[in-house]
This record gives C-alpha cells, structure tokens and sequence, in this order.
C-alpha cells in the first residue's frame, strides 16, 4: 500500500462512439471507506463502476488496487482480486435456493454444504438473515439483494460496490443494510455506493465523490454538506423549489369500493378489497415497494384490465367514475372521459422505441379516424416538443434516441396536452435527472391546481412528500387508509410499506390465490 | 463460448444490401452443390437466371407463378408485422382452391355458366371467404384457447391437403375421368381472362398487384396500419394505447387467409381448368420466404414474389434440361431464407466468442 489507498483510478476515460461518459476521473477510496459515488442519471456512475469490476475496459488511464495497476480481463479476474459488486437487477435463479444460487456463482472448490455452513456464518455476523435452504422465488426483493450481498461477501472483498441498493427498499430495510454496511467497513473492506439520495450518503458515508456529465465535479466530505451543496455539485445550481396552492377538496371523481382482482395462475399479482376516493384538486399519492400491486392499480384505473379484457383474471367490485361504474370500460373509451395514464415504463409501454415522437402521439388518441394524418401527429408532436421544453432534434426523432428525462418530459406532454381530468402516473421521475424531475414534479401540482385529480405511484417517499396531499400505501396487494401528508412521517409509512398496518390473516390473504377458471 | 453480442449502431445500408448478398451468396452455395453432382454450374445458372426471361412466353410464365407468391406473401407480411405467426398460407391457399374449383364444378355441372366474367368473380371471393373462414379456424384456437397460432396454422395445412384429396378421389372426381383424382374440366367460359395471347398469364395478376397498392395503403397510411404495426412492434404500448390485440388477431388472419384463399381460387380458375390434388407446388409456404426477403413491405413482396417465381421455373427447367432432381430447386429457396436470417441477425448482432464463467450461467437466470 504505497500511497494508503485501497482503489486508486487514476484519469479514467471511456468513450461510447462520440459520447465520453468517462472524462478523465480520478477516484481514490481510502481502506474501510464508505465513499459514496454521486450524480444524476447519465452522470457515467454506471460506467464508472463497470471499469472498476472488469466489465468494461478504460481507453485510457489506470486503475490501483492497494497500489498495484491492474488491468481486468474479465469481471471474474476483478472478483478474484477482491473486489465484488451488486447489481441493481440480480441475476437469482428463481427455482433454486438461496445456497444453491450462491454456490453456482463460487469457484469449484466449495461444496454446497460448504456454502450453506458460510452463508450461516454471514447471516450471524452481519445481521443478514438470510436462510441459505429457502428457494429465490419466495423472496421478496429485499431478501433478494441480501442473497446478492452475501454471495459477493463470500468472496471476501476488499472493496464492495453497491449500485443504488436502497431503490427497492423500505426505509426500515434501507436502515437494516446500513448497519450492515457500516460492519463491513469497519473490518476494513472498502464500500463503494452509487446513489442519487442525498440524505442516504450524509447519513452512511464518510467521503463522496460527485460527477456531473462523466467528469469529476467535486470530492467533499458529505456529513460536512447539505443537501444544497451537494445537488449544486451534481446538477450545477439547485433546483427551484417547488409552488404549491392550498385548495378546497371537493367530491371524489374517482372511487373505488373494496375492489379486488384475482388472477387465475398463482403467480401474478392480486389487488384486495382496495378502496380509495381521487378528489379533483388533489395529489393522492401511492407509497410502497414496486411489486406490491401497484402495476395492476395502474392498469385498473387506465382500463388496460378491465372487466370486459381481463386477461386470465377475475374483478370484483366497481369503480366509479363520478356516479358512474367504468369497471368495464377500455382504454380508449376511459381516456374520453379524460382519464389519462403515464405507466413507468417508458420504452415499449408508453411509447414504442422504434416509432418517432410523431408516431408515438398515436397512442394517446382516443378517436380514431380512418386515414393516419401525419401531419397533424407531427404537428401536435411539434407541440409538445416546444411546451415541454423535450431535447429532441425533431418530432422525427425516434423515441429510443432521447434520454430518460426527455422521454419522460415527452410523455408527460403528452397527456397533460390532452387536459386530463384525471391524471395517473407511476414512478414519475424514475430515472429522470434533478433539472427534469424538479419540472415534472411541478407540472403535476399544476395540473391539480387547474383542478384535476392527480394519482401519483412512486416508490421515492421525498417525492410523495413532495407533492402529495394524502399518501395510502400498498403492501401485498391491500391498499391502507389514507393518511394526510401533514400527518405523515417517514417512520409511519415505512412501518405501512411492511405491512404492519395488517393483521397477519389480511396479509396471507394478500398472497395470490388460484380461483377457478370461469372462462 | 459464442455469444451475440447487440450492436449499437445497425449498418442502415446493410438492411437493404442484406437480400442482394443473400441472393448472391445462394448462387454461390448453388454453384457449388451443382459442381458436386457434376452438372455444369454455369450452364444451370443460365436456367436459373436467363432462361426463364427469354421470351414473352416465359416472363408470362414468371408472371403467372408470380401472381400466387405475392398475394400469399402479402397477407402473411400483414400477419408477421403484428406478430401473428401465420405459417399456414398453404392450407388457405387450398381451401380457397377447393371454394372457388367446387363452385365452378357445380357450375359447369348445372350449365350455369353464363355470364363468365360474373361467376369467376363470384367463384373468386367464394375462394377468398373459404381461404379467411380456414383462417379464422387459427384465430378462433388462439383467442378463445391461448393456442399457438403457428402450430395450429401448420397443421391446418396438413388437414387441407387431406381435404382436397379426399375431394378429388373421392365425391368430387369425375365420372368421366378415367378414374385420375381429378373433377372434371371446368366449362371454359368459367377461367379468368389471359392478358394477352401467347401467355397463360391471368388478369390475377393485375389484381395481385393492386393488391400490393392497397396494402402500402392499409399499413402506411391508415390508422388501422398505425395499430396493427404498433401492435407488432411493442404489444406493451398497443395495451397502454387500448388498440385491441384481439382486433389486430383476426383482422391479419381473415385478410391474409382472404388473400390466400384468393391465390388459390385464381389458380384452379386460372391455369389449371380443373381440381387436383396437385393444385399447389408450395406457393404458402414459398411465401414465407418471399415476405422475409422483402423485410415485410408490400412493394418489395412483388419483387421477391418475380424473384422466387424465376427460381421456381429455374428449377423445374433444371429438372428437365439437366437432370437436377426436383428438391434441389426447394433446398436453394432454403438456402436463401436461411442466409437472409444470418445477415439479419448479424445487421443486428456481432459474434464474439469468450471464456464460459459461472457468471454467465448465472446471468440467464
């Protein structure tokens, strides 16, 4: 250890064709440092990472590990030298176990038991509670990642990098990996972690590097920054804070009365006597871990499940639009009434990549007449393009060449330029920088301030306290009561996201159920 | 290990050289096959490339094999660009045979047969409606049972086949036929009009190729096209934007069954006079091939239909001239589909090759 630095990068640059998401970076991680690794979507953390684990090769400078250059062949070269990485997507068999799965990943020399008898040991040292007999698709995505985590401790790392580990977490969850955390930096193995919430590295690191457009634009301690300083550094000036208007709550426009959904194959979600009343005039915001039922909720209420297409699944229960049931209504004939979606996903769902901006504003017509006016798709594109402020080249632009944000701000365009009057959208900045979440956030508060209802799904509880009046959470497919956000705190709704407002009964009553087939 | 690795930026320009090196590339897989059998490789070029052009009679005769290849391929195109597998042209194409040479042999039977142009045409869309109902029989399994739309397609041929030839051999053979599996000839008011004299070629044509024009209309221009195509594309999006997967379903299946059906109907009331059982050489299947080598777009089906229609003459001029047997002619029609899938896989993907680590298994997972 010459210099008395576990990772040492040294001007680091990684060019994609003409787009240099790596400039020059110097990264030096001191021996049980927890350095936090700061930026916003496209910043080049991914990148960064990559290089550092032998998945991608640098064009140009050198890395250092404990003073030595080395130069990865492959990330199986980069695993052996002590460095170990968790993925923001796991790579888990699902019909195998937990020990199984860690077992598969070790070299040949471990037997299972082995294995088995090494995760025991993990699970009792850093509080992982894993059990290594228990098979991966019983798991919640929680456990998930601490099979992840074990299998890369297994390996005994110098230097471990988490890739944005709390995004599928609970905050009680997100505490629970911190300690963890902070143990094994404490035996001196090096924690790399990539993240974008400011709060999470004030709390957990001690040393941050932050990169804004594939350079370096700061190196600060984060316990001596705020929040403030911290986004400066990472997006360049801090976002403006948002405006929001007091309004009247009058009567609902939307309510749904313990509406459940089953489906015929056990695999699938399920929704439970789920009730809730959308008000004109309010954000109603939908807190919880992806996965627990929020996708179906979505679909339910755009009308891509509904009783008539109900794909495998049986719905009980009526939703009101106004006095009105619309349980059976489809997508097209809901958006007449103007009610509008934005699903999370946006290459492939609410847009196709393939398809320009102008093709894609197809999709969101609700008439169809019988020839495809061009024109005017393009022109309405044209529209969108310049309201919302979308870096696009043209409308001709293919949807897959825009970024997240722009995506994102494209899309939201689009159905706020149908004047919906009731707005659903989930994970509204997943994945969108600071500069175009800041701008969706504030267009969602607009459209509730022109008097829409706004139901917001988003697993960002900063969000949700942003910008909603009232925040139900769901956990296996049950949906709590409401809860003023004034009343609200960080504590109660991660205590909601596990479910602790259920009894034990309501909660095996949220695993899925196999129904008969009625045809 | 090899693996596929995507590639960022797809060569635009290979897309469209990709079929021109296909061909190429089977004439040299040809010419090497030829060698090898000991025929003169050059001499079966010529019969595959110059021969069926020489003259007004065999470009009728390209014409003619033609007309079958781009109706078939023109449905089956509609069909493939919203991801509905439809594989069983060839069972459409018989029905719509059986349809359209059954009303005519009741026709001619009954000594209905005048005015001509009036029960063609009605014998025509008879073939066409069976062409679609055996369509439908695909779309019906796939909607209400969630079965494969490929399998089913498939084996729909096979029951075709068996159709038609317990037809021929059996209630519908001609009394007067010396006991050959055949009906009798229909009456010859009953055939479609030749477009000239000294060609057997058919009005079918004509029609065939409005029907190319109608269907750059239906896909491009048409909100009906703007559905089916984003429906092909990302059925994700077609859910969110409420288009109907069920509408896109039997929309592609009637029209590309009618289409077949149609090609099959102008084939018993067009070159043939009569039912066989030998009324297709393939033309369902053959246009597969032809959809794919013209990437799904209807003006390009025309081109590859001339194109796959000369091999076909090429090979039957082989077999006569030369002695190639006739599987010969199928094997290089399959030998161009299956270079035109390499190039478009390796348009879209590079080879690479490296190490196997657990890495990898654990990936698939």
């Amino acid at each position: 250890m010459a210099n008395g630095l576990r990772l040492s990068l040294k001007a680091i640059s990684k060019s994609y064709g003409s787009l240099r998401a790596n400039d020059k970076i110097d990264l030096d991680v001191k021996p049980g440092s927890i350095h936090a690794v700061l930026g916003e979507n496209g910043a080049g953390k991914s990148t960064l990472m990559k290089l550092i684990f032998g998945l991608l090769k640098p064009d140009e400078g050198s890395i250092f590990l404990d003073g030595k250059e080395v130069r990865w062949q492959s990330p199986e070269h980069a695993r052996t030298a002590g460095i170990a990485m968790v993925f923001q997507h796991f790579a888990l068999f699902e019909s195998l176990s937990v020990a199984e799965n860690v077992w598969l990943g070790m070299d040949k020399s471990w037997s299972l038991a082995a294995v088995a008898e090494a995760l025991h040991q993990l699970t009792r040292h850093y509080g992982l509670s894993v059990d290594p007999d228990a098979f991966v698709h019983r798991l919640s995505v929680g456990e998930r990642q601490r099979v992840e985590i074990a299998r890369g401790l297994l390996a005994r790392p110098r230097v471990m990098i988490l890739d944005e580990p709390t995004s599928v977490l609970s905050p009680q969850a997100a505490q629970a990996l911190f300690t963890m955390i902070r143990t094994l930096a404490s035996e001196g193995c090096s924690v790399i972690y990539i993240s974008h919430k400011l709060h999470e590295i004030r709390e957990l690191c001690d040393d941050c590097t932050v990169l804004r457009h594939g350079k370096v634009t700061g190196r600060v301690d984060p316990r001596q920054c705020n929040d403030e300083q911290l986004s400066a550094l990472m997006i360049g000036s801090a976002p403006p804070p948002l405006v929001r208007a007091t309004r009247a709550v009058s009567n609902p426009i939307v309510t749904l009365n313990a509406l459940s959904v089953r489906a015929f194959d056990e695999a699938s979600e399920c929704l439970n006597a789920v009730s809730l009343e959308l008000a004109p005039g309010e954000v109603l915001g939908i807190a919880g871990v992806s996965g627990n039922g929020q996708g179906l909720l979505l679909d339910l209420l755009s009308g891509e499940l509904n009783s008539d297409e109900a794909s495998m699944r049986r719905i009980d229960g009526h939703i009101f639009f106004e006095d009105r049931a619309i349980e059976h209504l489809g997508v097209r004939m809901r958006r007449r009434l103007g009610i509008m979606a934005v699903p999370a996903e946006r290459l492939g769902r609410a847009t196709v990549p393939e398809l320009s901006l102008a093709d894609n504003m197809f999709l969101s017509e609700s008439k169809h007449m019988w020839r495809l006016d061009h024109e005017s798709l393009y022109q309405s594109a044209q529209n969108v393009v310049d309201a919302f402020a979308v870096k696009a080249s043209s409308p001709k632009a293919l949807a897959s060449d825009l970024s997240g944000g722009n995506l994102q701000k494209f899309i939201m365009g689009r159905a706020l330029a149908l004047q919906p009057k009731v707005l659903l959208v989930s994970q509204p900045t997943w994945g969108v920088d600071v500069g175009a979440s800041a701008q969706i956030r504030q267009q969602l508060l607009a459209l509730r301030d022109t008097g829409a209802a706004v139901l917001v799904i988003s697993e960002e509880l900063d969000e949700l306290f942003e910008i909603a009046d009232r925040i139900h959470v769901m956990y296996a497919g049950h949906l709590s009561a409401p809860v003023k956000r004034a009343d609200a705190t960080v504590e109660l709704i991660g205590q909601w996201m596990g479910g602790s407002w259920l009894s034990s009964e309501d909660v095996s009553k949220g695993k899925p159920v196999t129904v008969p087939f009625e045809g | 290990m090899i693996v596929l690795e995507k590639r960022q930026q797809p060569s635009p320009w290979m897309g469209y050289l990709s079929p021109l090196l296909s061909i190429a590339l089977t004439f040299v897989v040809a010419a090497i096959v030829v060698s090898a059998m000991g025929k003169d490789p050059l001499r079966v070029l010529s019969l595959f490339t110059l021969e069926p052009l020489n003259g007004k009679r065999a470009i009728g005769e390209v014409m003619l094999k033609a007309t079958p290849l781009i109706l078939c391929s023109l449905g089956l195109a509609f069909c493939f660009r919203s991801n509905v597998w439809n594989i069983g042209a060839e069972g459409q194409f018989l029905l719509g045979a059986i349809g359209a040479g059954g009303m005519a042999m009741w026709l001619t039977e009954t000594g209905l047969t005048e005015p001509g142009w009036l029960w063609v045409t009605q014998a025509l869309l008879l073939g066409a409606f069976a062409g679609a109902a055996w369509a439908a029989i695909t779309a019906w399994l796939r909607d209400r049972a969630h079965a494969n739309e490929i399998l089913v397609s498939l084996m729909l041929v096979y029951i075709a086949n068996l159709l038609l030839s317990y037809l021929v051999f059996g209630p519908w053979k001609d009394p007067k036929g010396w006991n050959f599996p055949q009906t009798l000839r229909f009456a010859d008011s009953l055939s479609i009009a030749r477009l000239g004299a000294g060609m057997r070629v058919h009005w079918g044509f004509v029609v065939a190729l409005i029907s190319a024009g109608v269907m750059v209309w239906l896909m491009y221009f048409t909100t009906l096209g703007a559905r089916l195509r984003v429906g092909g594309l990302a059925p994700g999006a077609a859910r969110f934007a409420g288009f109907s997967s069920r509408e896109s379903l039997w929309t592609v299946l009637l029209c590309s069954g009618a289409f077949a059906g149609l090609a099959g109907a102008m084939e018993v009331l067009g070159p043939m006079g009569q039912l066989t059982p030998h009324v297709s050489t393939g033309y369902g299947f053959s246009a597969i091939i032809v959809a794919f080598v013209a990437r799904l777009h209807p003006l390009a089906c025309v081109l590859a239909s001339f194109l796959l229609s000369i091999m076909m003459i090429g090979g039957e001029l082989a077999q006569s001239r030369v002695g190639l047997p006739a599987s010969v002619s199928s094997m290089f029609q399959g030998v161009l589909l299956m270079m035109l899938l390499t190039f478009d896989s390796l348009i879209q993907y590079r080879i690479k090759w490296r190490a196997q680590t657990s890495k990898d298994l654990a990936k698939h997972a």
